[in-house]
């Protein structure tokens, strides 16, 4: 019997397992935390979770480009790059297609945007050629009225589209026209049975009946037989040669290569760009030397960033020790002092380290007139890089006193008469009893210094001049100026990694348990 | 989708359409963007103030140019824009047209016809540069230089900047390449018609990094419109580039021993657009507020209160005194006859296209 | 029992550096040796030591001691008395204002704490939270800089005298309170030193655990002839653990003496309150006989007690009866003694004793002791008796 009772589950005084018992009984008491931190939850994700993930989930996103040009894109798929030819006249007709949608729609100029990104003279190529597109195929368009006016009645258009054999017959047409219809719709909220096709719609017409001559028609109006038996001798229109006529950019394999290449609805570009690399026919390579800039800018900013952390520990360190082993008094006015920078607009504060700082400020003033440097020989100690360590230690500094003194208020100073009463020295009372014990405050500083300090660019941007920029400056640049969205994203999910990075590095060599805001 | 209900959608969408135009009143109150500080303050004396008094709109001022065009994507992809009328540059003007974020404007019949009987296109002429962008004023980016730190002959070309050995000493330049590649190939002996051709070619490109390479040792580079005139002012730098206004207020307003260089400087429109996505009240009240602000009397009045040219032709003889100061503004416009005798016309089109590519090298280059 | 719960551990009395760095210091304080001969026998000594930490009001008023090698003594007193700052003092943490403590005959006012050489035992143990056991104990040798294998060898031994050998990889913050309070004091031993400082290490210590300690506490320092300076409020500790006790008010020591002269001869009525139960009366000396002396209680009442504080007639005192010493069987009392009428207020049973409060000359606490033995009367409250006392055991005190 006992051992029975000892190999099976334990079992509650009503027959059922201990275990699932007790999961009940706590039960009730899991649902009552979940809905206290419910609230926050929610806050976290809607605030911070989301904008995170759609703002990683740019990084990779293109869908512009198959979304403005679907037609286009699916033609490309077929032109080969290497032939040196653009595409022929098919892919030429796609696009116009395309483009008379977009133009309406106002996408044509977005999607150059976001081509220039990749190849100079994108934006004003769709911008020219969004102006002209309207006059594309309008040789198509004159020829079927000129053979029959019914041709321009909008509302023979509406009902031969309605016909059930349509879009069987005339597969592009309908598309064209459906294509028309629901833009004109949407976008100048027009009527089309009042509303004459455009020119595209004549094109696709051209195109249908000259594709397959012998093509069925005959469950539709006679009109439509009657083109098709002399579509065949239509003068044709070169469009490939008007469009290279807006811009001649239309005949060059790179533009076609181009949305060849940014085609997929996802794209790698992005992050291959923020590691200075681009997309090339052959795959990724290195971008010209003149222009990389982001992996430079990302040492930089991560040796620039300890150089901060490891300034501020120095600085900060003692002025801990003094907040924490100070009398009340004393200590609450050093730590006004120590929160001054907080309570400072920013533009004090610049406007206080140029004055300080630059060649005919204060510092100099004072070591020109001890004699420490030549008057002409001035310390360049803002615009660099020492401007921006200089400034974003002062700034930062708080954020390592304020860990480190929580840390510090701690240590009971028994320790250190401890210490001494064994027969240590001040110095070896300090290094082996008092600083390891800090060194939780020195890691939940540095943390927080090294983080915030990856991120700041207004600082770096007013002080840094050109050597003391930070990856989180073009970030800003890409977010705000250049609206680059999808650089910035993968750069933002770059500098992420590497802080997530560097945050399992210090788990590994500190501990993580072994870093501490305060008590 | 079905022909069939797509056109059957059409006329329900038509109607509703057409019935709320019918029912469209304004509304009473309206957010407007602009840069702060000085600026400001000149378009609330000139514009805001006089509207607001006349129609009863509360105006909201909002001091968010410089984030703009972001904030304007952000808001049109969260479905909820809130600013009404926004002052953005020209460059950023066309940047915000392409990406379908600022409303095209029928310039003839939007906006109210000059003074003189001129069409509002004939009298803004060439200044319109993109379709949504109404101009305001024009200014220009130009030199500054301490009178008593060049010597006995002070500068007169733009390039002094680039001469260290008449005028050695550092000076400021904006960290950006737009106006410094130009200035740069003009001062490298390219013709002023060519500039734009040169710099379309690598080989034009390297030419002008490699002029800026002969100063860059002597460069702050800012990036705020105020850092020249304090840097000026602290004889930090001898000479440096800026906005005109901050100029002439450094040299009028501060009394500092400042000289102005009115040579190749870079004209640059400053206007409104009014943002895609308001409800009908909203963008009527809006289209009414630009009419108004935007014709001759109230684009001259600007000029009372910060030296920047308006950008209508029908302005100019309007324009009168500083409103403090009481000097004639006429002469500190930049577009003043005596000060545009060689100005350089920026090409908006063109950066539009190089940009991108033109400031990865060029901070490339900064960074070397 | 005793010996299985020390093994006597062969620690010795020989001291290495502590013994050195007080040579040295002989030399470089040369004019010391003028003093050194104040008091031969003295290992710890302070003289007219002052100190105040404000300038304004003294903590520590005209304090002299002498102790020699050896003795366990305890500074008792309640909080702000000045005991702690005396042994902060001694350890060199805080800096006599006036006066002079010597250490073996020589002055240690200037000699830094890390050199004096002494150990301490501290109020929270102050175990180095960053290192095992063995690291802790190691530390105050390794800053002696020994070799490593001297080092295991003293620490394990200093484990063993508190029998906590398999203790030395653990860290401090999984040991309970009296398995640190252990460590604490092996960590103060390990070195040798020759003199050890306690600061209420049993405070936060329950009562069993406290007096197993208290025990093991004096034995170990017996046993290795170690000079102790233990300081508490609790009483008891310093009654069961010590040499000698000094009480400490008012930054003095009221009375300095061993254990049994301090709870049976309390020279005045702080003392006699603080240490042990005590009954106090109110009154005036009415004459003195001697080494007897009768006074008058406020309630009118006369009594027999010996004067000790008291030198005139007339002259106001607490007398004070300790609550086992007073009886109610008229038998057991001298023939012609005083007595005084009492009525019972409360009897508790306490197991081995009675304890009964009445209510004597006007006051209602005052407290007899009895032991629990079977000819024992049980009082009934409300019962009126007679009680007394053998004047020698009544002493009258400052008022």
């Amino acid at each position: 019997m006992t051992d029975t009772s000892n190999s099976g589950p334990v079992l509650a005084a009503d027959g059922r397992p201990l275990k699932a018992s007790l999961n009940r009984a706590l039960r009730r008491q899991k649902l009552r935390a979940m809905l206290l931190i419910a609230p926050l939850l929610i806050f976290i994700m809607i605030t911070f979770v989301v904008p995170i993930g759609q703002m990683l989930f740019r990084s990779v996103e293109n869908q512009i480009v198959s979304d403005v040009l679907p037609r286009t894109t699916q033609m490309l798929v077929e032109w080969d790059a290497s032939s040196g030819d653009a595409p022929d006249n098919t892919v030429f007709a796609a696009l116009t297609k395309d483009l008379m949608v977009a133009v309406e729609k106002k996408q044509h100029t977005r999607l150059g945007s976001r081509l220039n990104y990749e190849t100079t003279g994108v934006s004003s190529l769709f911008r020219k050629s969004g102006r002209k597109v309207d006059d594309m195929g309008e040789g198509y368009t004159d020829q079927f009225v000129a053979l029959d006016p019914t041709w321009a009645d909008p509302v023979f258009w509406a009902d031969l589209m309605e016909a059930p054999s349509a879009a069987d017959a005339l597969p592009q047409t309908t598309d064209a026209y459906n294509a028309f219809a629901s833009t004109i719709i949407s976008e100048d909220e027009k009527d089309p049975r009042a509303e004459q096709p455009w020119h595209t719609v004549y094109l696709s017409l051209h195109q249908d009946l000259t594709a397959d001559p012998a093509a069925d028609v005959s469950g539709l109006p006679a009109e439509v037989a009657a083109a098709q038996a002399v579509a065949g001798g239509f003068a044709s229109e070169d469009l490939a040669a008007s469009y290279i006529k807006i811009d001649k950019d239309w005949g060059t394999v790179e533009t076609w290569q181009t949305i060849q290449t940014y085609s997929p609805k996802f794209t790698n570009g992005y992050f291959l760009n923020a590691v200075d690399m681009q997309k090339s026919p052959d795959g990724a390579e290195w971008r010209p030397e003149d222009q990389q800039i982001y992996l430079t800018l990302f040492v930089r900013t991560m040796i620039m960033s300890m150089t901060i952390t490891i300034s501020c520990i120095l600085l900060g360190y003692p002025v801990a020790w003094l907040l924490a082993n100070l009398p009340m008094r004393q200590a609450n006015l050093l730590m006004i002092l120590v929160l001054l920078p907080f309570w400072t607009s920013l533009l004090v504060r610049t406007s206080a380290w140029k004055v300080l700082l630059q060649q005919q400020g204060v510092i100099n003033d004072i070591v020109v007139w001890l004699g420490l440097v030549a008057d002409d020989n001035r310390l360049a100690l803002i615009n660099n890089a020492t401007g921006t360590i200089i400034a974003m230690t002062h700034i930062l500094l708080p954020f390592m006193i304020l860990p480190l003194y929580s840390v510090m208020k701690t240590i009971p100073p028994a320790y250190l008469r401890a210490a001494k009463s064994l027969g240590a020295t001040n110095w070896t009372a300090f290094w082996r009893v008092y600083f390891p014990q800090s060194v939780p405050g020195i890691g939940a500083g540095s943390i927080l210094v090294f983080i915030l300090s990856i991120g700041y660019y207004i600082t770096p941007e007013i002080v840094g001049g050109t050597k003391g920029v930070f990856i989180s400056n073009r970030i800003a640049y890409h977010i705000s100026s250049s609206l680059n969205w999808g650089l910035a994203a993968a750069l933002g999910a770059i500098l992420l990694a590497v802080v997530l990075l560097l945050y399992w590095a210090y788990d590994r060599i500190v501990g993580i348990d072994n870093v501490k805001l305060g008590g | 989708m079905k022909l069939t209900t797509t056109l059957m959608a059409s006329t329900a969408m038509v109607m509703a359409g057409t019935s709320a135009f019918a029912d469209a009143h304004m509304a009473s109150e309206m957010t407007i963007v602009s840069w702060g500080g000085a600026y400001s303050a000149s378009q609330k004396a000139a514009y805001h103030d006089p509207y607001s008094e006349a129609n009863g709109v509360t105006i909201v001022n909002d001091e968010s140019s410089a984030e703009a065009v972001a904030k304007l994507r952000a808001m049109s992809e969260a479905g909820n824009v809130t600013w009404d009328v926004v002052d953005v540059v020209a460059a950023d003007a066309i940047r915000l047209c392409d990406e379908g974020l600022a409303l095209e404007i029928d310039f003839d019949t939007q906006l109210a016809n000059g003074d003189d009987g001129s069409t509002a296109s004939e009298d803004f002429g060439d200044l319109l540069v993109s379709d949504c962008f109404i101009p305001q004023i024009v200014y220009s980016t130009t030199a500054g230089y301490r009178t008593d730190l060049v010597g006995d002959t002070p500068p007169t070309s733009i390039c002094a900047m680039f001469d260290l050995e008449a005028y050695p000493g550092m000076r400021s330049l904006e960290k950006r390449p737009i106006n410094n590649m130009e200035w740069a190939l003009l001062c490298d002996g390219v013709a002023k018609a060519d500039v734009y051709d040169v710099l379309e070619t690598e080989a034009g490109q390297s030419q002008a990094f490699a002029k800026l390479d002969t100063i860059k040792d002597n460069v702050v580079w800012w990036s705020a419109g105020a850092d020249t005139p304090q840097l000026l002012a602290d004889g930090e730098v001898i000479m440096g580039t800026t906005y005109n206004g901050r100029l002439f207020a450094l040299i009028e307003e501060q009394n500092q021993p400042v000289g102005m260089l009115w040579d190749a400087q870079v004209f640059d429109l400053d206007g409104w657009i009014i943002p895609t996505g308001l409800s009908p009240e909203r963008e009527a009240r809006a289209l009414d507020y630009v009419k108004f602000a935007t014709d001759t009397q109230r684009l001259a009045d600007q000029a009372m209160y910060i030296s920047y040219g308006p950008a209508r032709a029908s302005s100019a003889p309007l324009v009168g005194q500083h409103a403090t100061l009481g000097i004639d503004m006429a002469q500190h416009m930049p577009t003043d006859p005596e000060n545009a005798k060689n100005t350089f016309l920026y090409n908006y089109e063109w950066w539009a296209d190089y940009r991108d590519d033109l400031d990865a090298k060029f901070q490339a280059w900064l960074s070397q | 029992m005793v010996n299985s719960t020390f093994p006597v551990a062969n620690v010795g009395t020989s001291c290495f550096s502590p013994c050195i760095e007080r040579g040295l210091s002989h030399q470089s304080q040369g004019e010391l040796g003028l003093t050194n001969t104040k008091s031969e026998t003295a290992f710890v000594e302070f003289e007219r030591v002052q100190k105040s930490y404000d300038g304004e009001k003294l903590v520590v008023k005209d304090l002299n001691l002498a102790m020699p090698k050896g003795e366990f003594l305890t500074m008792l007193g309640p909080s702000g008395s000045g005991k702690t700052t005396c042994l902060m003092m001694l350890a060199g943490f805080e800096t006599a204002t006036h006066g002079e403590i010597r250490l073996d005959g020589v002055s240690i006012n200037h000699i830094p704490p890390h050199k004096r050489g002494i150990g301490m035992v501290f109020q929270n143990y102050a175990l180095f939270p960053h290192m095992t056991v063995a690291e802790n104990l190691s530390f105050p040798l390794e800053v002696r800089k020994m070799g490593k294998s001297v080092r295991e060898e003293k620490v394990m031994r200093a484990l063993g005298m508190v029998q906590m050998q398999d203790f030395a990889g653990r860290r401090p913050t999984q040991l309970s309170g009296g398995q640190q309070q252990r460590i604490a004091l092996a960590r103060a031993l390990v070195f040798e030193p020759e003199l050890v400082l306690m600061d209420e290490p049993l405070g936060a210590l329950d009562k069993q655990l406290r007096e197993t300690l208290q025990f093991e506490i004096t034995h170990l320092a017996h046993e290795l002839g170690i000079t102790v300076v233990y300081v508490t409020h609790d009483q008891t500790e310093a009654l069961t653990m010590s040499d000698r006790v000094a009480v400490f008010d008012d930054g003095r020591i009221q009375q300095l003496a061993p254990p049994d002269e301090l709870y049976e001869s309390p020279k005045n009525s702080f003392v006699a309150q603080f240490i042990g139960e005590n009954n106090t009366l109110d009154g005036v000396v009415q004459e003195i006989k001697g080494n007897t002396c009768i006074v008058k209680l406020d309630s009118g009442d006369i009594i027999d007690a010996i004067p000790v504080n008291v030198s005139a007639v007339g002259e106001r005192t607490k007398v004070s009866i300790r609550p086992e010493r007073v009886e109610f069987d008229k038998s057991r009392l001298q023939d012609g003694a005083h007595t005084l009428k009492a009525e019972v207020l409360e009897f508790i049973y306490m197991g081995d004793i009675f304890r009964t409060r009445l209510r004597v000359a006007g006051i209602d606490d005052f407290v007899i002791k009895s032991r629990n033995a079977p000819d024992q009367t049980r009082l009934i409250p409300g019962q009126q008796i007679e009680i007394g006392w053998l004047a020698e055991d009544c002493r009258a005190l400052d008022a």
